[in-house]
């Protein structure tokens, strides 16, 4: 019950101060900012608990971001790759002839893409098996080797090739005593546990470390939230 | 219900709004704080401005609205330099969401300084493909980008005729909300050994630390921290200087919350052993 008071009381005070900051400051004239202004409070209101303002603004959020993303990605990717192409500039033919060539280059692809709706059917929904192989296929084969080249073999060779320094031999401790922590085909005993042990601490290190930037991330959110509120809409600060 | 347990269920209701105050009172009462300049973000400012003024940058945004308070300030950083060098800026991205934005960013530096689009600046728009789109432009960047945002072919900007590929391309600056930064590595470091300095939100920043250890990246700005300190680098105080002012005093709050929680938890925890010990 003290608790509900604390909390009426906190979220009086925090109107009362939109209140003043609105009566002393220079509030926007545009429509645009008072739109966004009203949606940002709707969804802060759900740190009070869920409601139908939170609601409407999360739902608004995902319509327009997937409206938006398809027209951008329709716009882009299949009038410009495909559309125009095909029947607009025809880049297929050159000089006043047919190129098979460039033709099937648009037209195949434009298929396997068109293959991918057939999940929406339902005696046709293999055939999307014939796309999503061609793109894990070609994907695997694109990927692998600059993975393999950008995250192991850089990686070890930053780890092997490093000068002689407090925080290079740290680093060379941590690698080795996590890489022993995920090793699992012999039991975790004797020195072999001591080190996966001190893996752990590595490795818990790291989660904090991460941990630490989120929250720098996510207030920064808020702060980016906060100065848009008091200087775009209510104009308290310059 | 005794001290220690209230400490460690503290209403989050009640956090929330200590957190919404310490971050009000140091934006409205301008609170000062200091900025280090973290050697991450030194190499960026040192890659960037060591090259020769002419030299065309790549700029990657691959971000949306809800990354826009960490990558704003430090794109709006890094094109200030870039503008200040006389360096040429393409501007170009990996997710659909990201090229409005950047063009609002892009507009409004380019307006601080004696630039022409077409000339000094130029916005290439949004492709899908990711790792595709990467490897094309390292043979041909009309491969992919054909037109500006604009519609207008990219040999009808003077700048662009002698841009190809990546080897005519002095840098790539990416500003990433995702995992497109590791790509970026992967196929242009990778395949085509391209300079790269990155700007990230600060949750992926842990994530790109190995690149830049390794020497694939050349730079890093992580997260606000990050743009503060290349505010502070090209001596242009801005958004993210007066914000991180707050973020200390947040980060000062949460800190003294989980010392508070931890503190509740290990004596409630010391009380339930005493009681046991007594009913044994």
């Amino acid at each position: 019950m003290k608790e509900r008071k604390g909390l009426i009381i906190g979220s009086v005070i925090m109107i009362a101060i939109f209140v003043l900051m609105f009566i002393k400051g220079e509030p926007s004239k545009s429509i645009m900012v008072w739109i966004a202004a009203i949606l940002t409070l709707s969804i802060y209101s759900f740190l009070y608990k869920d409601n139908v303002f939170y609601k409407f603004a999360e739902h608004l959020f995902v319509g327009v971001s997937v409206g938006y993303s398809v027209s951008v990605v329709w716009q882009n990717a299949f009038i410009r790759r495909v559309f125009d192409p095909l029947f607009i500039t025809r880049t297929y033919i050159v000089n006043d002839k047919f190129s098979l060539y460039l033709f099937l280059g648009i037209v195949i692809p434009t298929l396997l893409g068109l293959l991918m709706l057939s999940i929406f059917t339902k005696k046709q929904a293999w055939l999307i098996r014939i796309p999503i192989a061609f793109v894990v296929g070609s994907y695997a084969g694109m990927g692998i080797a600059p993975s393999f080249q950008a995250n192991i073999f850089e990686q070890t060779r930053s780890t092997l090739y490093v000068t002689l320094s407090i925080s290079a031999s740290i680093m060379i401790v941590g690698v080795i005593s996590t890489l022993v922590y995920f090793f699992f085909s012999k039991e975790h005993k004797g020195l072999l546990g001591k080190t996966a042990n001190l893996g752990i601490w590595f490795i818990m290190i790291a989660f904090g470390a991460s941990f630490g930037y989120t929250v720098m991330a996510r207030i920064s959110l808020l702060i980016g939230r906060m100065q848009f509120l008091l200087h775009d809409w209510l104009g308290v600060i310059k | 219900m005794s001290i220690w347990e209230r400490l460690s269920k503290i209403d989050r209701r009640i956090i929330y709004l200590l957190l919404a105050l310490v971050i009000i009172i140091p934006i409205v009462f301008r609170i000062p704080s200091t900025v280090a300049v973290s050697e991450s973000a030194q190499m960026a400012y040192d890659v960037l401005d060591g090259l020769p003024a002419g030299t065309p940058v790549l700029f990657s945004t691959d971000f949306d609205p809800a990354s826009m308070p960490e990558l704003r300030p430090m794109m709006t950083a890094v094109l200030r330099h870039a503008f200040k060098k006389k360096l040429k800026v393409i501007m170009m991205g990996h997710w659909p969401t990201g090229i409005p934005l950047s063009t609002i960013i892009l507009e409004e530096v380019a307006q601080e300084f004696d630039v022409e689009y077409g000339v000094d600046y130029i916005n290439i728009g949004y492709r899908p493909g990711a790792g595709l789109v990467m490897i094309q432009m390292g043979r041909e960047i009309r491969s992919v980008f054909d037109i500006d945002i604009t519609g207008e072919p990219l040999d009808s900007f003077p700048m662009m005729k002698p841009i190809h590929n990546y080897s005519d391309i002095g840098l790539v600056a990416c500003f990433e909300a995702g995992d497109m930064g590791e790509i970026w590595a992967r196929y242009a470091w990778g395949r085509f050994g391209v300079r790269i300095i990155m700007g990230t939100t600060a949750v992926v920043t842990p994530d790109i630390y190995p690149y830049l250890g390794s020497r694939q990246i050349e730079g890093l700005i992580g997260g606000m921290a990050g743009a503060a300190a290349y505010e502070k680098l090209i001596e242009h105080p801005d958004k993210a200087m007066i914000r991180m002012s707050s973020q200390a005093w947040a980060h000062i709050l949460i800190v003294l919350f989980i010392v508070i929680g931890n503190i509740g938890f290990f004596m409630m925890r010391r009380i339930e052993r005493i009681k046991k010990k007594r009913t044994e």
